[in-house]
Formats: C-alpha cells, structure tokens, sequence
C-alpha cells in the first residue's frame, strides 16, 4: 500500500481509545447543565421559585441540545467532517432527556400529576398544545434510534421519519416563544438560529438540484 | 350518656371552619358598621374594615421578597431588579398629584411621607404569572393623599405614572412595554381603605427593586396593577391607558382583580404558588379580599371586565 494512503486512512480513523474519549467529552458537555443545576437546586441557587427556574432551565437546555443536533450535519459539511455525523445520535438522546425531564418535572412537580389539569393545560393553552405535540412526535425518533431500527425500517423509511425533526424543533421554539409575557428576544434569537439550520437545507437541496 | 343530635340540625348548621376562624373580623366588622351608622363618613367606614386589613399567614422571607421580583425597567428576570435597581437614585424625588383636583400640587417624598400615618399592612400579593408572597408592607392609605388635593366630581379614575429614566433603568432601553410605566384604577377603587401606598418593607425603608421610593399596592388586584416608583398620581375623568393592557389587551384587563375563575388565556389561574411553598394551592377570588371589594363590582361581569 502506498505510504500516503496508509497515512489517510489513519488519519481518517482514530483510534478506540481516542474515539471514547470525545464520546466522554460529548457526553459530559451534555450532562453538564444538569450537574450545574442540580448543584444550584441543592445550594439554593435557584431563587425564590426554584421550581419554576428548574422546569424553565431544563427546557431551555432541550432547545438548544435539538437546534445543537440540527447544526451537526451543515457543521459536517461545512468543515468537512463527516464523521460528526456520529455524534447526532447522542446529542439527539440527550435532547430527548432533557425533553423528558421537563416534562417530569412540570406533571410531577408543577401540577403534582393532577391529570385533570394537565388535560386541561393541554387543551386549552397553546403553548402547552405545541410543546406536548412536539414531545410525542419526539417519542417515535427517539425509540427508532439505534441501529436495529434502521436495519428493520429500511435506510429510506427511517430517514423519513427522521425527518419529523423539522416540525419537532420549531413546535419547541413555537412552545418557548408563546410562553414569553413581554421579552420575546430570547425566543426569537433561537428561532434565528432554527432558521439559519433550515435555510441551509433548503439551500443545500436547491444546490445538489442544479448542479445535478 | 348519649348525646343526640337534634333531627333538624344539618351539616349546613355548622359554621364554617374559615368563617368561625374569622369571627373576630366580624365582631370588628359590627363595630365598625356602628360607628358608620353613627358617623356615616368614609373614613368611619374605614375603621370598620380596619381588623381584617393585616393577614396572620407566615409572612415570605425578606430574601425572597427582594430578589424575586418583575420590575422590568430593570430587566425582565426575576433577579435583575435586585441586581440593577442599586443605580436608581431616589433623593430628591417629587410627585405630582394633578388632574381633576382643587388643590394640585407637587411633594418632596420626605414631606409626602412625613405627612402620612404610615402603618403596617401585612398584604397576600398574587402575581398575574401564578405564584403569591405574603408582604408587610409599610404605607399610608392612597385615600388620604387624593383626599388633600380635593378631587373634583370629574375625578373618575386615578391614573399612575413610573419614572422614566433609562440612564438609570436599564429595561427602559427596549421597548418590551410602552415606558413609562403607567397604571391605573377606578376613583372607587383607589379610595378603598384597603389601597395603600408603601414606603417601606418589614419595618425597613422600601428596596429599590420594590418599587423605592412610593409604590401603589392594591391587594385583591394581580401585582402588576401595583405602579412603582411613582413620579405622579392623575385623577382623570377617562380610565386611562395602562403598561400591560396596551401590550396585550386579550391577557391583561384594566381591573385585572385576581379572579380563579378567569384564566390568563396562555395559563390556568386557579392556583398559585406561594413562594417558599412545594405544593400548589387554590388561588382566592379578589385573593381573599373578597369581603372587602366585591361590592365594589356589584352587577359586574367580571368574565368581560377582567
């Protein structure tokens, strides 16, 4: 084999060690918000309505790991790095933690699983409809997740559904966005940034369409 | 021996736990309503209501009361105030109390405040996003500073105006409400015994982020109605335009009184938070203060005027 292809393909495939080592760093970075604000909970970091601060806090981080994991192919494609691609699926599952844990925390905590009410919440206020939408539509990705279940989908079928992404993470920002009283900033800077991913995408197809 | 219960004597003969925990407001109440009968002035009328005023629940912690609060011209989280409100400069500070009056005028605080009774009201305060303190407020009723400017019989509602002054109120460099911060009530609804303006917190002179130097505080009313850091008080013969109803019509009402019946249409209003508090728990027309204002809404639909 010629010296240099030798050198690429090493190059390309880093080690195992080497490779579990940026999953531990992934996987730190996406716990650590959760560290972070389980210490702040115990310290009493989180203000006079802890609840509350908690609920909202593990929310926002769900948003952002979903708008990190839409920016994962654009930053394959963009850096030439396709083996990122790999991370989409741990970051995807964290997403889906964070998503989980406030929604625990808003039945089991905020309402005391007063089911009646969350009913109620669910039906009547609009925020409320869109977030619980975008979970359930989150619950089918999540369990298709691994391996085995692009194997038993089918490459094209799984993609498709995978595709529910693109409604799932603007239900979240449409969610955040009609809870604001009066600020909008926050919400409207990431549904900037859910823009910018998409605009990519829709740019990206247009492009591979002519040229093909 | 076996003692028998009357056949007549039902469970509706038992009085109420909460209206027999209440029996001495009621003993207070009579008097009062005597001297009403005898005097038949408002401020006899006040003395009536004047044993119910404080609450005895566990009053929320200073900390909590001074570093959760939404004063958005100091940001829109809950800390910024406590964190910003350092820079506001409350001496010297003038209000002025104008409109349909006979006797205009401007005060120096310290001389508005030196001519007031100020007294303790231990006050719930439910805020409109579904949490509620216990707050001992300092103050003086609002009653008696319209009563010195002579109102006229134009004089229909009392209009509120904040401060305006983005150099020293970071918030109002964005336009998330229409600065200054302006507020309102009915003339009837100002002059009740149990509105008051605060000067001060747990027997301390009034944080900036509460609202320093005079805020409004109008109990059965969502937080929001409770002007701060007041620079003039109007009486108007027209219901004037105020901060959160401009911004959201649909959400917030003029009277805004804490009602668990109507919901905010992004969220339920049928309980609260009190702080300091795990559980929910029911939240209280006019937040309990019903007794004291509800006649003030008599033949009211209160679902329309919210």
């Amino acid at each position: 084999m010629d010296a240099s292809v030798k050198r690429a393909a090493t190059r390309k495939r880093p080690s195992k060690t080497q490779d579990n080592l940026v999953y531990a760093a992934v996987w730190l970075a996406c716990l650590a918000p959760l560290v972070w604000l389980a210490w702040r909970g115990f310290s009493g970091d989180l203000g006079a309505n802890p609840i509350e601060a908690l609920i909202r806090q593990i929310g926002v981080w769900g948003l952002r790991l979903l708008l990190v994991g839409l920016a994962i192919t654009p930053a394959a494609r963009i850096l030439k790095k396709p083996r990122l691609v790999r991370f989409r699926r741990t970051i995807g599952l964290f997403a889906f933690s964070y998503i989980c844990l406030h929604l625990l925390t808003y039945i089991g905590v905020d309402l005391f699983f007063d089911w009646g009410q969350l009913w109620k919440d669910i039906l009547k206020r609009p925020f409320i409809t869109l977030g619980m939408a975008g979970f359930v539509l989150l619950v089918p990705l999540a369990v298709t997740s691994t391996n085995g279940w692009v194997v038993r989908l089918g490459r094209a079928t799984w993609q498709r559904l995978h595709w529910l992404i693109y409604l799932i993470v603007p239900l979240g920002v449409a969610h955040y966005y009609l809870l604001v009283k009066a600020d909008r900033r926050p919400p409207l800077v990431y549904a900037a940034i859910l823009a910018v991913l998409l605009g990519w995408r829709v740019w990206d197809a247009w492009r591979r369409r002519v040229r093909s | 021996m076996l003692i028998r219960h009357a056949p007549d004597l039902t469970d509706k003969d038992v009085t109420d736990r909460s209206l027999y925990l209440r029996r001495r407001e009621f003993i207070g109440g009579a008097a009062g309503l005597g001297l009403l009968a005898a005097a038949g002035t408002a401020s006899a009328r006040g003395l009536a209501y004047k044993p119910g005023f404080s609450t005895t629940e566990p009053k929320t912690s200073k900390k909590d009361i001074t570093s959760y609060n939404n004063f958005y011209e100091f940001g829109v989280n809950k800390e910024d105030p406590s964190e910003n409100a350092g820079s506001l400069k409350t001496r010297p500070w003038t209000v002025r109390v104008d409109g349909e009056c006979e006797k205009p005028a401007s005060f120096g605080i310290d001389d508005l405040i030196k001519g007031q009774r100020l007294e303790e009201r231990i006050y719930r305060m439910r805020c409109v996003e579904g949490w509620s303190m216990v707050i001992p407020w300092v103050g003086f009723p609002l009653r008696d500073l319209i009563a010195q400017v002579q109102p006229t019989s134009k004089a229909k509602f009392v209009a509120f105006e904040t401060l305006m002054r983005p150099s020293e109120m970071p918030g109002q460099r964005w336009d998330t409400l229409q600065w200054p911060y302006r507020e309102g009530l009915r003339i009837d609804e100002a002059t009740h015994p149990l509105t008051i303006l605060a000067v001060g917190l747990y027997g301390d002179v009034l944080p900036n982020q509460n609202g320093a130097p005079l805020r409004l505080v109008v109990p059965w009313k969502y937080g929001f109605k409770g002007a701060k850091s007041i620079v003039r008080v109007s009486l108007v013969e027209k219901q004037p335009a105020t901060a959160w109803n401009v911004l959201a019509p649909r959400e917030y009402g003029f009277y805004s009184n804490v009602n668990p019946a109507v919901d905010h249409p992004r969220w339920s209003q049928a309980t609260e938070r009190r702080i300091g508090e795990f559980r929910r728990r029911e939240t209280l027309p006019f937040n309990g203060y019903g007794q004291y204002v509800a006649d003030l809404y008599r033949g009211m639909d209160l679902k329309r005027d919210f």
